[in-house]
């Protein structure tokens, strides 16, 4: 680990630090660590139940933790911060159904989600620079549904929603993307080619996967946390995890 | 700049739409004026000044389309917009009686006197100005929207409780007006008035000036609304209807954006008020009834709602079925014609007239038939 900078008390991009949280006396999440590295990619599984979404609450400001230090870029403490500050300071998120703007148009829901100021006043008198339509039209190929884009995103396909959500996240440009279960309700050819778009954007943002699906995350292959309960049962490559004896017991056995 | 906002991706709709306002402005006030009493083509001066009322409405819809057809924002209480720009424009023509009034004195409104009053309240200051009395009727129902809004939104209020703290308002406004020593004229209200800007309230000209400014102020409305919603904050704000945390993820305040439209739209419905009552001759606090917000609501249902166009249609729609079902032997029977209407839309036209009308004629200029047919409704 590199040593972190002036200002900085670690160097990792996202650091959770025994974060704990109930909802009416259920232990959601109890003690829960973890870091995430600049630039790195990271699956977790679990079976369910075991705190992943309520993690991915925690970390975009929907869920507040009893106790425990969530820092992002080392210095900004995310516990403090309201899901639209937490979203433009950089943290992006898929949802594991996939939430598209069905009354708008696939173009629209990528300008939606483009990178620009947020303000009303802005977004009032907005207008789409060449550039930025360039990033849009790039986006659009990336995710194959360039044809499409007229077309209103509720007429769209599950699998076509996810990859729409995932162009959203793209537009966003976030320095961490959330993502939760790509893969769901996906034939096995999607699946394959949703690793591989996942792959190409692991190369220049930091990125954690949820995912039920093992073989998505083995085509991945990425360091795997395990969760259960609440809190880490195991970490490391998939194959020393999944060799792991609790890690059978509780999930990847039965 | 401010042009290119406002017509922006005009569509076919909206030309139709400004194209018919504008014909009226001028059309209706010609003929009134113009035209000799016997003509086939003479409007009589009460039913210009009916249509105006229509026209007003018609204003206050859309300001209720803009909140609820494209933000999901069901106010039940926009009439306390309406009514409050209502009685800015009232107190302006209640200073304005001067000493012409029956007690004859030239600074307090007959109904100060009448209750023994010796000065004026503070509030009613500043109201013999017409230009300061505008600004009230846009400035004292946005205040009151932003500062509602402003609580509401930030706590997140949403769906059927805001819609029921809304009409807890108007309510409570339409109690507080109804109060003697609130100093509105308690459940008179404010009547009897005699000019406005110089010239007499009663007179034709008069009367065809106020109905050409309310097509005016319904034209400028309408392009202010139209002009939000097909801007990118436009989209943001259909996106907050449609998926309210999806768009907070994606780091737009969405409270902001509430209190934006919301505040906009309440300063409309002022206007919408303002240009009310001198053609209706009264403000009284039965304009707070939530009956009256809840009918509001109706007419942008039947209309078309998240149209804009057919919002205004449906508030000309309606009440011109009101007028003509109300003064004959049907009259009894008006309030379940129009429960009877609003379900009739909801189960079988869900999205208004409007809608309805696009709908077919989209399907008469291109035949699809491989399209799928349309569910049936609900039984």
């Amino acid at each position: 680990m590199n040593a972190p900078a002036p200002g900085q008390l670690t160097s990792s991009l996202l650091y959770l630090d025994g974060v704990s949280v109930s909802f009416d006396g259920f232990k959601a999440i109890r003690g829960l660590s973890l870091t995430i590295e600049p630039g790195e990619m990271r699956a977790i599984i679990g079976p369910n139940g075991a705190g992943k979404t309520t993690m991915m609450d925690i970390i975009t400001g929907k869920t507040k933790p009893d106790v425990g230090t969530v820092m992002f870029g080392g210095k900004v403490d995310l516990t403090k911060l309201d899901e639209a500050a937490i979203a433009n300071l950089g943290i992006g998120r898929k949802f594991q159904k996939p939430t598209v703007f069905d009354f708008h148009t696939i173009e629209d829901n990528i300008l939606l989600a483009l990178k620009a100021p947020r303000d009303v006043r802005r977004t009032l008198f907005w207008n789409t620079a060449a550039s930025q339509q360039k990033r849009i039209d790039d986006i659009l190929g990336i995710i194959k549904l360039g044809d499409a884009r007229d077309r209103l995103a509720g007429s769209l396909s599950h699998g076509q929603k996810q990859w729409l959500e995932i162009g959203m996240l793209l537009a966003q440009d976030p320095k961490l993307l959330l993502v939760d279960e790509p893969a769901a309700g996906m034939t096995d050819g999607e699946t394959a080619e949703t690793a591989v778009l996942l792959k190409e954007i692991a190369r220049d943002h930091s990125v954690i996967v949820v995912e039920h699906d093992m073989g998505f995350i083995r085509e991945l292959g990425v360091k795997v946390t395990v969760l259960h309960e609440g809190s880490v049962l195991a970490e490391g490559p998939l194959d020393q995890v999944s060799a792991n004896e609790r890690v059978v017991e509780v999930y990847l056995g039965r | 700049m401010i042009t290119r906002f406002l017509l922006q991706n005009m569509d076919r709709r909206g030309y139709v739409f400004l194209g018919l306002i504008a014909a009226l402005a001028v059309l209706m006030p010609l003929s009134n004026l113009l035209l000799p009493v016997g003509s086939a083509f003479h409007v009589p001066t009460s039913t210009m000044s009916l249509w105006g009322k229509y026209l007003c409405y018609a204003l206050l819809a859309i300001s209720l389309d803009l909140v609820w057809g494209y933000c999901g924002i069901l106010s039940l209480g926009h009439g306390a917009f309406f009514a409050l720009g209502g009685y800015a424009m009232g107190m302006y023509l209640m200073r304005q009686i001067g000493s012409r009034g029956v007690y004859g004195n030239p600074v307090l409104p007959d109904f100060m006197v009448f209750l023994n009053w010796q000065e004026l309240p503070w509030y009613w200051y500043g109201f013999s100005s017409f230009p300061f009395a505008m600004l009230m009727v846009l400035a004292v129902p946005g205040l009151l929207a932003f500062v509602f809004g402003w609580f509401a939104f930030r706590s997140r209020v949403t769906g059927v409780y805001l819609s029921i703290i809304t009409q807890a308002l108007t309510y409570a406004l339409l109690l507080a007006f109804f109060r003697n020593d609130m100093g509105f004229g308690g459940n008179n209200g404010l009547t009897d008035f005699k000019d406005i800007v110089g010239f007499n309230v009663q007179a034709q000209t008069t009367r065809a000036a106020l109905f050409a400014m309310t097509c005016v102020m319904l034209i400028a409305g309408f392009l202010i609304a139209r002009g939000i919603v097909v801007s990118k904050l436009g989209k943001v704000v259909i996106a907050i209807r449609d998926a309210e945390s999806r768009t907070r993820f994606l780091g737009y305040r969405v409270d902001r954006f509430k209190l934006f439209v919301f505040t906009v739209s309440a300063c409309m419905a002022g206007v919408a008020g303002a240009l009310y009552v001198p053609q209706v001759g009264i403000i009284n606090p039965s304009e707070f009834n939530p009956a009256n917000s809840i009918e509001t609501v109706i007419w942008v249902a039947i209309g078309g709602r998240g149209t804009l166009v057919g919002a205004a249609l449906g508030a000309v729609v309606v009440n011109w079925a009101k007028t003509v079902f109300t003064s004959g032997f049907m009259a009894p029977y008006w309030l379940f014609a129009l429960g009877g209407l609003f379900v009739f839309v909801t189960l079988f036209m869900p999205k208004g007239i409007l809608g309805t009308a696009q709908e077919w004629w989209g399907k008469r200029r291109k035949p699809t038939p491989t399209a799928a047919p349309a569910p049936a409704p609900a039984e």
